[in-house]
């Protein structure tokens, strides 16, 4: 009687362990479907250069908690004089929560006369907000912003 | 487009000034994740490239992706040079575009 109590104790550690592979497999699935930190990095990396973290050069202005993640506002301001010598060719705005990293990319020239733009963006949860600022000499710098979001905006 | 995008360019500047210059355009930037009411997934149309130029020259562009909100709103600031028509160009996924011209006078 002991026996097959035993055994059917093995039988729930087994199923358990099925149950709990379910389960992490589940996990990465889920994970898949968004992307990670390290795809915003990795996009990030793609832009070349050498990139400057937290770089006091980038200022994000975000609202700390986005109520609709439909419509977040964003702006960000790059100092640079913005000459035909200095300037800042691109902005690239990533979302490290996002279905895809990618959100807008600001091409630049010493026209714009000043480098700072605005959009309104979708945001999927609470994540980081990355943005990369890519100079005329070549140089990468990077600053990063937590957006709190209480309903996400990308469909689905 | 259903309506004409807005663009808002002052008509005249001084030479050497920063202009800020919003623009909205109206536009539902489908993205691709979502599904209709029958499970069938909506597929991707969005507005992907926007862009400012004067006598052909660039100014300002800008690659848009599926996260920008619908009916985009784009800031950004030209140095007033020298007179004439600043073209707006949106260009779609199906490669429409849509143009809206305004002229500004530099003195």
């Amino acid at each position: 009687m002991s026996k097959l109590k035993h055994q059917m104790v093995r039988m729930d550690r087994r199923q358990a362990l099925k149950a709990a592979g379910a389960g992490v497999l589940a996990m990465g699935l889920a994970s898949a479907a968004h992307a990670t930190p390290e795809d915003a990095a990795m996009a990030v990396s793609k832009l070349g250069g050498s990139a400057t973290a937290d770089s006091a050069k980038i200022t994000i202005d975000l609202p700390e908690i986005a109520e609709n993640g439909a419509t977040v506002p964003v702006n960000v301001t790059v100092d640079s004089p913005m000459t035909a010598a200095d300037h800042v060719k691109h902005i690239h705005v990533f979302a490290e929560g996002n279905p895809s990293p990618e959100v807008i990319s600001f091409n630049l020239t010493p026209s714009t006369g000043k480098a700072d733009v605005g959009t309104r963006m979708r945001l999927g949860k609470t994540q980081n907000v990355v943005v990369a600022a890519v100079m005329s000499d070549g140089s990468v710098h990077i600053n990063k912003k937590e957006v709190k979001v209480t309903i996400g905006g990308c469909g689905g | 487009m259903a309506n004409q995008p807005r663009v808002k360019l002052p008509k005249s500047a001084k030479a050497g000034e920063m202009i800020q210059v919003k623009t909205l355009a109206s536009h539902d930037m489908e993205t691709g994740n979502r599904k209709g009411k029958d499970g069938t997934p909506i597929p991707r149309l969005i507005l992907n490239k926007f862009s400012c130029t004067l006598d052909g020259n660039e100014i300002f562009s800008a690659d848009m992706h599926p996260a920008v909100s619908a009916n985009p709103y784009i800031t950004f600031y030209i140095k007033a040079e020298k007179s004439g028509s600043y073209v707006f160009n949106w260009t779609d996924d199906n490669g429409e575009v849509t143009t809206v011209s305004q002229d500004m006078a530099v003195s």
